[in-house]
């Protein structure tokens, strides 16, 4: 009960601050630019001889749309550790914690607020990889594959995939109140960490076994497209996509119960 | 009818490290009077009462509510109202949308937000972000905040601070209109003459200890009684007071321990025209200041009413 309506309470604390649409609004002009740029050059050397997206070459259309997760994601991972690090930044957690004094009350409703920030994320992401990619796609008349059912089944995986970075995100806010060090974190580890550990690990069989578990990794194994599997190769295949999930869902669960241990057990004062 | 529940602290203790920032605290709070938490900045008023409310873990000792503690309330914001801090506000979230959130996370209904602001009369103000918000009206939207539910107990940490003349009057006037309604009202203040108007009871604190509680009007009255009395004949006068504890002054002697009525016998016996004979009192704010200031022997000392930290059941004044 209590948990309901800290639920409620949580969509409203997220539609009612600027940082959210503000994410929202970037993330889908990042996200539409990078799936509008793919499509741009894989159309224009589509008619070329030799070209790897000529036709027969290789499947253009799922590596676009899944520029939501692999692009975006980081997103994801912002709002949902943005929920709770405002709370100690604004020291609104002691509003939040007189209205709902039982803190995993709190924590459950912050992280299925999370399921629908995921939701709706993935959507603003899939206009701008379907809307904005699939459209200049179609321009240059390569196959949008919308007609197939593989494709909508990997839109679902998408949105999926979004839910659980978002919770990812919780899980990390609850362990790391610090707002600062909690972007920091994301952003080195996103943009920066992951991809090279992700290119090394593929130097030696045994880092490559290990790299398929890093969260960028993972996410594209449940997704089950990625231009920057593609790119990046690897010695070991990816997992399979609903290994991919369950890693994703790990994380989540470590960071969160961690959380909960730890940061979200001390004295607000 | 909304009804006040009664605060207990029994036996509180909050330690940060080693050191005990509230040290064994017993009282009620009763509904019906406003009660004051007075004491010095640093004394524990905060911790107390964020121990009350949950949001602190006591190291031992409990607060309660009607014998429950806080967070085992199924709807604490009906039950009870707190300001903790004019600051626990997002900067960029407007008031009405602060209370919102508030009103979903209690169950309450989203106009209940609406009519909180107009109670504290920031409706004209609602749909402003709280960041541009002047402290008195950050000091408004918390008792917004605390007025949502409508509810029978009020806890106020430094409520006053930061309000203008008008806004003191309108506080005290609201707090002591919920008191005569049945509810119990805890207003803590670092300042005497802050509350001093409004408040019946008061419970004082300082290094976390109690060293005062009971009926504010009172707390004066163990404040030290002196007679200040002047002659012509000085040295007449002197010997007429041998015995007593007297001080010279430059306007004659302040006397301790005699009734003015036993030294202007004195005087007439021994023939003596008295010039000056009036008594006085230590102020509450002089008696306010010695209860806190001096360590806690010296507060002892200082009146009837003081008690020591542990001496006492929870709500037992010394007479």
């Amino acid at each position: 009960m209590s948990a309901l309506r800290s639920f409620r309470s949580e969509l409203i604390k997220l539609r009612t601050v600027r940082s959210t649409w503000l994410l929202a609004l970037v993330m889908l002009l990042y996200v539409g630019v990078s799936a509008g740029g793919f499509a741009a050059i894989a159309g224009a050397a589509s008619d070329q001889q030799n070209s790897p997206f000529a036709a027969g070459g290789i499947d253009v259309a799922p590596l676009v749309y899944s520029l939501a997760t692999s692009v975006g994601y980081v997103f994801l991972v912002l709002v949902g550790a943005l929920a709770v690090t405002t709370e100690f930044r604004f020291q609104t957690l002691t509003p939040t914690l007189l209205a709902t004094p039982r803190r995993a009350s709190v924590l459950v409703g912050k992280l299925a607020a999370g399921v629908v920030v995921g939701i709706v994320f993935a959507l603003v992401g899939l206009v701008a990889t379907v809307g904005i990619g699939g459209g200049l796609l179609a321009v240059f008349g390569i196959d949008t594959e919308l007609g197939d059912g593989d494709t909508w089944a990997l839109l679902g995986r998408i949105v999926l995939a979004m839910v659980l970075w978002s919770l990812i995100g919780v899980g990390l806010g609850t362990l790391l109140p610090n707002q600062v060090v909690v972007i920091v974190v994301v952003l080195a580890f996103t943009q920066f960490i992951e991809p090279i550990l992700r290119v090394a690990s593929a130097f030696a069989d045994w880092t490559a076994e290990i790299g398929r578990f890093l969260p960028g990794a993972a996410g594209d194994a449940l997704v089950g497209s990625s231009l920057f599997t593609s790119i990046s190769g690897g010695a070991a295949d990816p997992l399979e996509q609903w290994q991919g999930g369950l890693v994703l869902l790990g994380i989540a669960a470590v960071l969160t119960i961690a959380g909960s241990l730890t940061t979200w057990r001390r004295d607000v004062t | 009818m909304v009804s006040g529940a009664v605060i207990e602290f029994s036996h509180l203790t909050k330690r940060f490290g080693g050191v005990a920032a509230v040290d064994d605290l017993s009282f009620r709070v009763e509904p019906g009077v406003v009660t004051g938490f007075l004491g010095p900045n640093g004394a524990g008023k905060t911790t107390t009462l964020r121990s009350l409310l949950g949001l602190v873990r006591p190291t031992s000792g409990s607060a309660t509510f009607d014998g429950r503690p806080y967070a085992q309330l199924a709807d604490p914001l009906r039950v009870v109202g707190t300001a903790l801090e004019a600051s626990s506000f997002h900067a960029g979230r407007s008031a009405r949308d602060h209370l919102r959130v508030a009103a979903a996370a209690a169950g309450l209904p989203l106009a209940s937000a609406d009519a909180a602001l107009v109670k504290v009369g920031l409706d004209s103000v609602a749909r402003r972000r709280v960041g541009g918000f002047s402290l008195g009206m950050r000091q408004r939207l918390g008792l917004a905040f605390a007025l949502l539910g409508d509810p029978g107990v009020l806890v106020l940490d430094e409520p006053i601070n930061g309000l203008d003349p008008e806004g003191i009057r309108w506080i005290r006037e609201l707090l002591r209109a919920y008191a005569a309604e049945g509810r119990t009202v805890l207003v803590s203040s670092h300042l005497l003459s802050e509350v001093q108007q409004t408040v019946d009871r008061a419970v004082v604190i300082a290094r976390g200890r109690i060293v005062y509680q009971g009926d504010l009007a009172a707390m004066s009255a163990g404040g030290g009684a002196r007679v200040r009395v002047d002659a012509a004949d000085r040295p007449a006068l002197g010997a007429a007071l041998a015995g007593a504890v007297v001080a010279a002054g430059a306007d004659g002697f302040v006397v301790t321990g005699l009734e003015p009525g036993e030294i202007g016998l004195r005087a007439h016996r021994a023939g003596v025209p008295l010039t000056l004979l009036a008594p006085e009192r230590d102020g509450l704010e002089d008696v306010f200041l010695h209860l806190v200031g001096a360590d806690p022997a010296a507060a002892h000392a200082a009146g009837g009413d003081a008690v020591g930290p542990s001496a006492h059941g929870p709500g037992e004044v010394r007479r």
